[in-house]
C-alpha cells in the first residue's frame, strides 16, 4: 500500500492531531480536577484550531483535484474551502462558549465539548471528502452521535436531556431510511462509488425511491421542512453555544455534501428532474412554514431554529442549479449566514450568561441598557433578513441569480415574498431592543472578552463580505469541478 | 476666426469611431504601476473613519491636525502621481498619453456577459489633473478651516465630512467605469448635503441642505436611467469605448447620454436645476469653496468630458443641445449676479456662469480631430483648462468672501464697503482673483476664456458673441461686487463699533498660495497635458478673440468703477429705479425658486401626489395588512403541527417522504 496517499487526508488528519493534543492536555494539565481550576481554557483550543485552518487553507490554492485509497477520498480544493468556512464557524463557537464552560459545573468537563465538538467536524470533513457511500455514512454517524452528547451537554438540565433525546431517536430514524436508500442504489447499480452510480444507474422507480430516502437523510440533518420537527425542541434544549454550532456547522456541511453527491451520483438525467422537483417542494414548504412559524416565537431559539429552517431553504436553492455558479453561490450563502447567525448567537448567548434571560420580550428596551450589544444584534439580523449594505443581501442576491439560472423564476418569485416576511420578524426583534419601552430592561452587563472576540470576527465577517465580491469571485475561481 | 467654423455636424445616425488612439491599460501599465495611488483615496476614508467615530476622544486642534496632516499626505501623492503620470510616463506611438489602471478589481459580477461593477483606479490626463485640482482646494480648505471654524461646536465632525468629501470626490474622478463613478458621485452629495446642513440649529441651513440633495438626488435618477440604458444596450460599464457593443446600442446612445447630463446638470448647477446651489451657501464658507465651487459642482462637466469620445461619436447634435443649455445658463446666472447683494449668493450666481461656460465649451466641439489641427474638439481642452483655472480662483474668492464674513459678520454688503484698508491682504488676493475671472491678462482666467471663446466662435459665431457678451457681463459683476466690498459707501456705524480686522495667518496663507496659482496658472502650457486625443496641443492665442474680450473686459470693469466706486452711486441708483421691474426680477432670481415651490406644491403634491398617496394608504397597505393578518391566523393555526411528541414526529417525517415519493414518482 503506497501510504503517501494519507497525506492527501492531510486536512483530516491535522484535525486529528489537535484531538489528540486536546485529550492530553486535558488528562495532564489539569493540577485539580475537582474544582477545575487551572485546566487549560478556551485559548488552547482556540489557537490549535486557528492554526489547523490556517496551515490547511493556505496552500489550497495550488493544489490540484486528487483522490486517495482506490476513490474512498475525494480532493478538490473547493472542499478545503469548505472546510476552512467549517473551521471559522467552530472558532467563533469556541470563543463564544468561553462564559458558559467557565461555569463552575462545566469547568470540570470542558475538555470534552472541545473533543465533542471536533469529533463532529472530523465527521463532517469525511462526509465532504467521501466518494462513496459508506464512508459518507460513517462521516455522518461520527458528525451526529457526538452531537446527541453536545445536545444534552448540560445533563442536568432537563430541557436538554429531552433535547438529546429527541435528537437521538430522530436521527436514528432518519439514519435508518438514508441507509435504506443507500441499499436500494445499491441494488439498481451494484456499486457505492458516487462515480459508478452516476454512470450506471438508471430512471427507474426503484432508484428513484432511494435517491428520496437519501434526500430525507439529508433534509433532516439540514432540517428542510417536513424533517424539521426535532428542530425548534433541541435547538430551546440544547446549550446556546451548541444550538449555534447545530444551526450553521452541520446544516452547512450538509447541504454541501447534498449538492456534490447529486452532481456525482444523481446527474442523470431524471433524475435530476426528479431531485430537482422533491427540492423544489422542500424549499417551498421550508421558506414559507418556517417563516410563519418563526411569526408566534417567543423564546428566542425556539425563533432562531425556524429562522434557521427558513434560511436552510434558501441554502438550498443554491443546490436547485447544480452548476459551478451554484456551488460557489452555495458556499458564499454559508460563509455569509455563518457569521450574520454565529453573531446573532454571540449577542444571545453573552445576554443569557448575563442575565439569564432567553425571551424576545426580555429584549425590550436593550439598546438603553447594553447599546452595543443591540447594535451589533441588527447588524446580524438585517444581514440575515438580506438588506442591501450587509452581506445578507449579495449572498441571497447569488442564490436566487443561480437559481432564477436554473429556470425556476417561480422558486424564486416565492422565496422574495419569503424574504420580506423574514423581514418582518427580524425586525420584531429589533423593534423590542430599540423602541419597546420595557420597566425593567436587562441591566447593563460586561460581556467577556472571548465573546467580544466572536463577535469582532462576525461583525467583519458581516461587512467585508458585504463589500467584497473579492471573496464570492475567489470561491468562484476555486468551484470548478465541484 | 478659424475655417472650421462651418463644419457640419456629423449626422447621429454613422457612429463615428474616432476612438482609436485612446489607448487603454492592458497595453501599458506594465512599465509603471503607481500602486501607491490607492493612498489617496484610503487616507482620507481612513481620517473619515477616525474622526467620525472616535471625534469625541480628540481635542479640536488634534483633529484639525489629522485632517490637514492627511490631506498634506494625499496632496504630496497627487503631485507625485501627476509627476510621474506627464513626465515620466512613456507616450504611446501616436504620442499619446497612455490611460493606466493600476487597480481593477470585479466587485459584483453579473451573469450577463462583459457586465460587472468594477472598482479601481483610471489615471488618464483629465483624472490626473482633477486629482492636482481637489487635492489643492481641499489642504487649502482644511488649512483656511483651521481659523474659520475656530471654536465652533462639532469641528471634529466638520473635519470628519471634509475628509469624507474628499475622498468621495478623489473616487469619483479616478473610477473606471460609469458605475463606481456614480457610486461616489451618490457619496459626493452626501458628503455636501451632511457639510450645507452643518450648522444643523439653523432652519436655513436644514432647508438648504434638503433642497440640494433633492434636486441633485432628482437629476441623479435621470444619471441612473442613463447609465442602465447603456449598460443595457452597450454591454458594458467602462470607459474602454474600442468595444464592438457600441455600434449595436449606437442607437440609444443619445438618449442614454442626454439623461447621463441631467444628472450632470443636476450637479452643475445648469438651468433650471441650478437652484440648489445659490441656497447651499447656508453651509460654511470654506464649505463653499471646496464643494460649490471648486470641485463638485464641476462634477457635470467632468462627465462629460469622460463619456466625451462617445458624445462626439455618436451624439454630436445632444452634445449642442449642452452648449446651448450651457449658454442659457450663463447668461441667466450672470443677469442675476448684477443685482445681488449677498456677497456668497453673487457668488454662487457667478459660479454658475463660469461652469455653464465650460459647458459650452464641451458642447461647441464638432469632431473628434487630432494632432496640431484639432480645432474640432478644442473645446475639450479648453473646457478642462477654465475647470482647472476656475477651481483656484474661485476657490479665492470664496475664501476670501470667507475672511471679510469673518471680520464684519455678516454677507450683505451692506454691512461692508470700504474693507480695504482693514483688510489688505484680503483686498490684494479679491482683486487678483477678480481680474482673473474678467478675463484680464496675464491672469489664469484670460488663458482658459480665450480658448472657450476661440472654441465657441470656431462653432458658431453667434456663440461666441454670446458668450463674449457673457463674460462682459462677468467682468461688471464681479467688480461691483468688488467695489462694493473694499470701496464704496462704507457701513461707519457698524464698522465703529465692531473693528473690522485682517484674518489670521491659518486664513490668508491659503489666499497667498492660491493668488499666486492665480497669477502663474495661465503660463502652463496646459494642452501639452490634457487634450482631446491625449496628445500633445500647442495653445496659440487668436489674437481677434483675445483683443475683442480684453477691450470688453476693461469696457465693462471701466463702467463698473464708474458706477460703483464713490463715496455715493447716484449712477447705479438711478439705472436701478429707472429699470425697477427688471432689477426687482433679477433680485428675486426671475422668481424661479416661486415657481418651484408653485409646481411642487401646487400642482404636483395636491393633484398627483395625493391621490397616489390614497391608492398607497388604501389599497397597496390594505393588501399588505390582509396578508399581514393572513400570515398570522394561519401560523396560530398550524402551531400545533410543533406538538413536542417524538412519535409525531416521526409520523410526519415518514408522511413526508412518502408525499415526496409521489411528487418524484408521477411528476
Amino acid at each position: 500500500m503506497d501510504y503517501s496517499q494519507f497525506l492527501y487526508m492531510h486536512e483530516e488528519l491535522s484535525l486529528l492531531a489537535v484531538i489528540v493534543v486536546l485529550f492530553l492536555a486535558d488528562l495532564f494539565m489539569c493540577p485539580d480536577k475537582k474544582s477545575g481550576r487551572g485546566v487549560f481554557n478556551t485559548p488552547l483550543p482556540a489557537v490549535l484550531l486557528a492554526v489547523h485552518t490556517a496551515l490547511n487553507f493556505l496552500p489550497c490554492c495550488s493544489a490540484a483535484p486528487a483522490e486517495a485509497f482506490g476513490g474512498m477520498y475525494q480532493y478538490t480544493p473547493m472542499m478545503t474551502v469548505m472546510k476552512t468556512v467549517l473551521n471559522l464557524g467552530t472558532l467563533v463557537t469556541f470563543l463564544m462558549a468561553h462564559k458558559w464552560l467557565s461555569r463552575e459545573e462545566n469547568l470540570v468537563k470542558q475538555g470534552e465539548f472541545y473533543q465533542l465538538l471536533l469529533f463532529t467536524l472530523l465527521g463532517m470533513y469525511l462526509m465532504i471528502s467521501s466518494g462513496h457511500f459508506l464512508m459518507f455514512f460513517i462521516g455522518l454517524e461520527l458528525a451526529s452521535v457526538p452531537m446527541t452528547a453536545l445536545v444534552a451537554f448540560d445533563k442536568k438540565r432537563s430541557q436538554s436531556a429531552e433535547a438529546g433525546a429527541k435528537y437521538i431517536l430522530l436521527a436514528l430514524f432518519s439514519s435508518a431510511l438514508l441507509l435504506y436508500g443507500i441499499s436500494l442504489i445499491y441494488g439498481v447499480t451494484g456499486t457505492l462509488y458516487f462515480n459508478e452510480i452516476g454512470v450506471l444507474i438508471d430512471g427507474s422507480l426503484l432508484s428513484i425511491f432511494g435517491l428520496l430516502l437519501f434526500i430525507t437523510g439529508m433534509g433532516f440533518k439540514i432540517s428542510l421542512v417536513p424533517f424539521h420537527l426535532w428542530t425548534a425542541d433541541t435547538y430551546q434544549g440544547a446549550p446556546t453555544s451548541v444550538t449555534a454550532y447545530l444551526s450553521v456547522i452541520s446544516k452547512g456541511a450538509a447541504a454541501f455534501v447534498l449538492m456534490t453527491v447529486f452532481m456525482k451520483a444523481f446527474a442523470q438525467c431524471d433524475l435530476m428532474y426528479a431531485w430537482n422537483t422533491a427540492l423544489y417542494w422542500l424549499i417551498v414548504a421550508s421558506i414559507t412554514v418556517a417563516n410563519l412559524f418563526a411569526i408566534r416565537q417567543d423564546n428566542i431559539k425556539r425563533f432562531m431554529a425556524f429562522s434557521a429552517i427558513s434560511q436552510a431553504g434558501y441554502l438550498v436553492l443554491a443546490v436547485m442549479d447544480g452548476t459551478a455558479q451554484g456551488m460557489s453561490a452555495l458556499v458564499f450563502y454559508l460563509l455569509v449566514y455563518m457569521v450574520s447567525n454565529l453573531g446573532a448567537f454571540a449577542v444571545m448567548t453573552s445576554v443569557e450568561e448575563g442575565s439569564g434571560k432567553v425571551n424576545i420580550s426580555d429584549y425590550n428596551g436593550l439598546y438603553r441598557t447594553n447599546p452595543k450589544l443591540a447594535f451589533l444584534m441588527t447588524l446580524c439580523l438585517f444581514s440575515l433578513a438580506g438588506i442591501p449594505p450587509f452581506a445578507g443581501f449579495f449572498s441571497k442576491f447569488f442564490v436566487f441569480m443561480a437559481a432564477f439560472n436554473a429556470g425556476y423564476p417561480l422558486l424564486v418569485f416565492i422565496a422574495l415574498a419569503n424574504t420580506v416576511i423574514s423581514l418582518y420578524y427580524y425586525l420584531l426583534i429589533v423593534k423590542a431592543m430599540y423602541i419597546t419601552p420595557s420597566d425593567n430592561p436587562i441591566p447593563t452587563f460586561r460581556s467577556d472578552v472571548y465573546t467580544r472576540l466572536a463577535l469582532l470576527l462576525c461583525i467583519a465577517g458581516v461587512i467585508v463580505c458585504g463589500l467584497g465580491g473579492v471573496f464570492y469571485n475567489y470561491i468562484d475561481t476555486l468551484s470548478y469541478g465541484l | 476666426m478659424p475655417p472650421e467654423a462651418s463644419t457640419p455636424h456629423r449626422d447621429q445616425g454613422t457612429p463615428h469611431r474616432g476612438t482609436g488612439t485612446r489607448q487603454r491599460a492592458n497595453e501599458i501599465s506594465n512599465s509603471i504601476t503607481m500602486d501607491y495611488t490607492i493612498f489617496i483615496l484610503l487616507l482620507p476614508f481612513l481620517s473619515f473613519l477616525l474622526l467620525g467615530v472616535f471625534g469625541k476622544w480628540f481635542s479640536h486642534k488634534a483633529a484639525g491636525l489629522i485632517g490637514t496632516a492627511v490631506l498634506l499626505a494625499v496632496a504630496a501623492m497627487s503631485y507625485y502621481t501627476a509627476y510621474e503620470y506627464f513626465f515620466m510616463t512613456p507616450r504611446t506611438a501616436e504620442g499619446a498619453l497612455p490611460a493606466l489602471m493600476p487597480y481593477n478589481y470585479t466587485w459584483l459580477p453579473f451573469f450577463v456577459q462583459g457586465l460587472s461593477f468594477d472598482m479601481g483606479i483610471l489615471l488618464d490626463p483629465i483624472s490626473v489633473m482633477m486629482l492636482i485640482v481637489i487635492s489643492t482646494v481641499s489642504l487649502m480648505v482644511h488649512i483656511y478651516s483651521f481659523g474659520y471654524m475656530h471654536g465652533e461646536r462639532g469641528f471634529q465632525r466638520y473635519y470628519a465630512f471634509l475628509s469624507l468629501f474628499t475622498m468621495s470626490m478623489l473616487g469619483l474622478v479616478v473610477a473606471t467605469n460609469i458605475f463606481q463613478m456614480y457610486m461616489f458621485w451618490e457619496l459626493v452629495g452626501v458628503s455636501s448635503y451632511l457639510l450645507i446642513g452643518f450648522y444643523y440649529t439653523s432652519p436655513a441651513a436644514i432647508a438648504a441642505s434638503k433642497k440640494a440633495f433633492i434636486v441633485t438626488r432628482f437629476a441623479d435618477m435621470f444619471f441612473l436611467v442613463g447609465i442602465l440604458i447603456y449598460g443595457y444596450y452597450c454591454h458594458s460599464f467602462g470607459f474602454d469605448f474600442n468595444q464592438a457593443g457600441f455600434a449595436l446600442g449606437a442607437s440609444m446612445l443619445p438618449v442614454a447620454l442626454f439623461l447621463m447630463f441631467i444628472g450632470g446638470a443636476g450637479k452643475s448647477a445648469m438651468f433650471p436645476l441650478h437652484i440648489w446651489l445659490p441656497d447651499a451657501m447656508e453651509g460654511p464658507t470654506p464649505v463653499s469653496a471646496l464643494i460649490h465651487a471648486a470641485t463638485m459642482v464641476v462634477a457635470g462637466v467632468f462627465q462629460i468630458a469622460r463619456l466625451f469620445p462617445l458624445w462626439i461619436a455618436y451624439a454630436p447634435s445632444t452634445l449642442h443641445i449642452v452648449a446651448w443649455v450651457g449658454a442659457f445658463t450663463a447668461f441667466y446666472a450672470a443677469a442675476v449676479a448684477c443685482c445681488q447683494s449677498d456677497i456668497k449668493r453673487v457668488l454662487a450666481f457667478s459660479t454658475i456662469s463660469q461652469i455653464a461656460f465650460m459647458m459650452v465649451s464641451l458642447g461647441v466641439c464638432t469632431e473628434y480631430t487630432t494632432g496640431h489641427e484639432h480645432v474640432g474638439s478644442l473645446g475639450y481642452m479648453a473646457s478642462m483648462f477654465h475647470l482647472f483655472t476656475h477651481a483656484m480662483f474661485k476657490a479665492l474668492l470664496f475664501l476670501g468672501a470667507g475672511c471679510i464674513i469673518h471680520a464684519v459678520h455678516s454677507n450683505e454688503m451692506s454691512a461692508m464697503g470700504g474693507l480695504r484698508k482693514y483688510m489688505p491682504i484680503t483686498n490684494i488676493t479679491f482683486f487678483i482673483a477678480c481680474l482673473a475671472i474678467s478675463g484680464i491678462p496675464p491672469f489664469s482666467g484670460f488663458f482658459s476664456k480665450d480658448e472657450i471663446l476661440t472654441a465657441a466662435f470656431a462653432y458658431s459665431p453667434a456663440m461666441g458673441w454670446v458668450m463674449t457678451a457673457i463674460a462682459a457681463m462677468t467682468a461688471f459683476y464681479m467688480f461691483r461686487l468688488y467695489y462694493g466690498i473694499f470701496w464704496g459707501t462704507e457701513n461707519k456705524e457698524l464698522h465703529a463699533k465692531h473693528t473690522p480686522h485682517e484674518a489670521p495667518l491659518t486664513m490668508t496663507f491659503p489666499l497667498m498660495f492660491l493668488a499666486v496659482v492665480t497669477c502663474v496658472a495661465g503660463f502652463i502650457p496646459f494642452g501639452h497635458f490634457v487634450s482631446a486625443d491625449s496628445r500633445i496641443y500647442d495653445i496659440h492665442l487668436d489674437p481677434h478673440v483675445a483683443c475683442t474680450s480684453i477691450i470688453i473686459a476693461v469696457a465693462s470693469i471701466f463702467l463698473a468703477t464708474y458706477m460703483y466706486m464713490g463715496e455715493r452711486q447716484p449712477k447705479a441708483d438711478a439705472l436701478a429705479e429707472k429699470f425697477g421691474r427688471l432689477h426687482r426680477w433679477a433680485y428675486k432670481r426671475f422668481y424661479l425658486d416661486e415657481v418651484y415651490q408653485y409646481v411642487t406644491h401646487r400642482i404636483i403634491f395636491a393633484h398627483i401626489s395625493k391621490p397616489i398617496a390614497w391608492f398607497d394608504r388604501h389599497i397597496v397597505d390594505g393588501f399588505f395588512d390582509f396578508l399581514a393578518w393572513g400570515t398570522n391566523a394561519l401560523s396560530f393555526r398550524i402551531r400545533g403541527l410543533q406538538s413536542g411528541s417524538v412519535q409525531q414526529y416521526a409520523f410526519v417525517f415518514l408522511l413526508g417522504t412518502l408525499i415526496l415519493l409521489a411528487v418524484m414518482a408521477f411528476a
